[in-house]
């Protein structure tokens, strides 16, 4: 069986964001400013398990610029065989639309893949629509916000999952190839072992393949600002959260819980 | 020169923070009033690598290099000095001496199991009349056809009771002088092996420490490690490549409590206005970062050349020495910082301070570290 997963560098979860003029910007004093997006470790722990109990391979696949390997080197680092980068000057300013497409061609022409797994959403983007716009595009069983992957009968091409849904959960058989997006309840994903740590470094120096538009044979109307059809208008921080406090002091607790109750129904919080 | 750690360290060191992070500092706590081990992250610690970090690939291990050692402990440390006093036991002075001076059958016997955490790894030296003096132990090995026959007692055991084979330092033939020592394997489930109950300690008191005694235990000649009379002489190259693990784990330990008091000083306010703002505050502050960071480097660089394979006994004892001197220092403002509640077992700065004790004690006390630099400097000029 063949898996891939896709995967988003974005910034760390306790990366300190600025804006000026319209642009952002980030570090983190505690560590690397960028990390593979949480949500899609989850993505390439599943990847993994299936393939430890299937057999066959997985493949990583992630969208962005040349530098942004983190999130193929945490795939590879946990246990992906194998990474591509999908890169190119022609991407940027993708919307998901464009990232779709682009992820749909990726898939495309690794020709024999029976399963795509993604995180649930992106810590930065946080839209949450990419998975079900590559499933759609493929033309592919979409199952989303899978948190149980109950069985996968390769032979027979179908996949069981469970869903979670408002009401409760939802168990759904469909035929393969799928595409799924996958919630935190899936799985515990494994910490990068040394010896992947080791390997992911010296594949991404010896053997990481970038594919470009021309590689995907992509029609170029469709990827980056031109195949965009979301624009950002404007871009700032939030203002930073102001408050005061004011210390109650009152003769009795009860005297003191009448006057908070006034405050608050003045300050029209209740 | 070079003060970049390599991608494949930065790496390393971002996985072992998060585990660190996720699975330990949730637990340190209760690791230390429990005092004990968490042994049901051993198979964690253990997938990740870091359990194999100084055994080599060929016998299944990780193989890190001693500067991702000191990475890791150091991360480990700044969360859980227990754990971090183990897992820098376990790997210098239970794997290092069998992954450097094993045999083959000995390392295919015995590396595995201590990469997998099945058996943590110990290393007997210290007795209860003599520490510091290495030639002063009493334990003794003696030749019985073909055999080995140890009696004795060795004290102070880190990971005693969670090992199933025991490095053991003896005095095998008393006319040799300093080549009268040797190294002996020995089998935790040997008859005659007892393992007494854990020592009650101040602190790092999740990390088992244990008397050892021996009593006309027998083990085959294939259980000596490495060579007969050379007892002594691995024992200090081996505590050469531990007291690196102890300065990592005294810089860790004084990195978590600066982090806890620059959180405590932001927040906490006095004469209205955050603890922070006082330059008595500020000043503690400012001496702990810059005395961390060049315990740091000090550590770096011993660990730089032993993955060179270059002399470090003066650059380990200097790093051991500064770092465990400094760690005192800042746990100890950490806790001047934090007030009342910094005395307090809710705030892990007291527990912070009573680990970093250890650290000028134990694998050489401070005044051993001194006299192996002064060794060095009246040597060297
Ligand atoms: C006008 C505009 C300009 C933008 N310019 C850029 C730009 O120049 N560079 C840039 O990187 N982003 C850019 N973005 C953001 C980018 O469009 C989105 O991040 C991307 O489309 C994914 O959307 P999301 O972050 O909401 O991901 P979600 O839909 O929330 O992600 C769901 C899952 O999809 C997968 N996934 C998402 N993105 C990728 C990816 N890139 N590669 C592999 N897997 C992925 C992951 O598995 C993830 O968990 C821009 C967005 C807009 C609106
Ligand atoms: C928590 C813990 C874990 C330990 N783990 C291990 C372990 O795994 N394996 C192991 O073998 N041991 C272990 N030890 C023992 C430790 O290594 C010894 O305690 C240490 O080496 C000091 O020896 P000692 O306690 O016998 O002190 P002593 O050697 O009796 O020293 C007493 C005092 O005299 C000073 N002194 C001694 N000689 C000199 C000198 N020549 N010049 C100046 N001052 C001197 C010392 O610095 C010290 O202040 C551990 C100890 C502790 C507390």
């Amino acid at each position: 069986m063949h898996i891939a997963i896709c995967a988003k560098q974005t910034p760390s979860t306790t990366a300190v964001l600025a804006v000026e003029d319209g642009k952002v910007t980030w570090s983190d004093p505690g560590g690397s400013p960028d990390i593979a997006n949480p949500w899609d470790e989850y993505a390439i722990e599943e990847a993994i398990r299936l393939k430890e109990k299937h057999g066959g391979k997985v493949t990583a696949i992630s969208m962005g610029p040349e530098e942004a390997r983190e999130a193929l080197k945490t795939a590879i680092a946990m246990g992906c065989d194998e990474a591509v980068l999908v890169s190119d000057e022609a991407m940027k300013g993708s919307d998901t639309l464009a990232t779709s497409y682009v992820l749909a061609k990726a898939i495309e022409k690794l020709g024999d893949v029976d399963l795509v797994i993604f995180g649930r959403q992106a810590v930065d983007g946080d839209t949450g629509q990419t998975s079900m716009q590559v499933a759609r595009r493929l033309g592919w069983t979409p199952l989303s916000f899978v948190v149980a992957v109950d069985e996968v009968d390769a032979e027979g091409g179908t996949v069981t999952v469970t869903r979670a849904i408002e009401a409760g959960r939802q168990k759904v058989k469909g035929p393969l190839p799928a595409a799924l997006s996958v919630l935190k309840e899936i799985n515990e994903p494994r910490y990068p072992s040394f010896k992947g740590i080791r390997q992911a470094t010296k594949y991404m120096r010896r053997s990481l393949p970038i594919w470009a538009t021309a590689d995907l044979e992509a029609d170029s109307s469709k990827i980056g600002a031109a195949g965009s059809r979301v624009r950002w208008l404007q871009v700032y921080a939030l203002p930073p959260k102001e408050g005061e406090c004011t210390m109650i002091e009152a003769d009795s607790p009860e005297a003191a819980a009448a006057e908070l109750v006034d405050k608050l129904l003045e300050e029209k919080v209740l | 020169m070079g003060f970049q750690l390599s991608e494949e360290q930065q790496m390393f060191r971002s996985a072992v923070r998060a585990l660190a992070e996720k699975e330990l500092k949730p637990r340190a706590r209760e690791i230390d009033e429990s005092a004990e081990f968490p042994v049901d992250l051993i198979p964690k610690m253990a997938e990740m690598g870091l359990l194999s970090m100084a055994i080599p690939e060929e016998c299944d291990g990780a193989d890190v290099g001693a500067i991702s050692i000191a990475i890791a402990i150091e991360e480990i440390g700044r969360v859980c000095g227990s754990t971090g006093l183990s897992v820098a036991a376990h790997t210098s002075l239970g794997c290092f001496p069998l992954a450097r001076w094993g045999t083959p059958e000995q390392k295919g016997r015995w590396l595995p199991l201590l990469g997998s955490g099945a058996s943590m790894g110990a290393l007997c030296l210290t007795e209860p009349g003599a520490g510091s003096d290495l030639r002063g132990v009493k334990a003794r090995g003696v030749r019985d056809r073909g055999d080995w026959v140890i009696s004795g007692t060795k004290a102070w055991i880190t990971n005693a009771s969670l090992a199933k084979v025991l490095v053991v330092y003896l005095q095998t033939d008393p006319e040799a002088g300093k080549r009268g020592y040797s190294m002996l394997l020995v089998e935790t489930d040997r008859p005659g092996v007892t393992i007494h109950p854990k020592e009650k300690k101040m602190g790092v008191r999740g990390s088992p420490t244990h008397q050892v005694s021996f009593d006309d235990v027998r083990v085959p000649a294939e259980n000596l490690l490495g060579e007969e009379g050379r007892g002594l002489q691995q024992t200090l190259e081996t505590l050469d490549g531990g007291r690196i693990g102890i300065g990592a784990l005294a810089v860790g330990i004084a990195q978590g409590a600066l982090e806890e008091a620059v959180t405590y000083a932001r927040e906490r306010t006095a004469f209205g206005r955050p603890v922070a703002d006082f330059q008595a505050i500020q000043w503690m502050l400012a001496d702990a970062e810059t005395e961390i960071e060049a315990a740091r480097l000090l550590v770096r660089r011993a660990a730089w050349l032993k993955e060179h394979g270059q002399r470090f006994t003066r650059e380990a004892a200097m790093a051991k020495l500064y770092a465990s001197e400094m760690a005192e220092r800042v746990t100890r403002n950490a806790i001047q910082i934090l007030g009342s509640y910094g005395y307090s077992s809710e705030y892990p700065v007291e527990r912070m301070y009573r680990d970093a004790r250890l650290m000028t004690i134990g694998e050489g006390t401070s005044e051993v570290q001194r006299l192996v630099i002064a060794r060095q400097v009246l040597k060297r000029y």
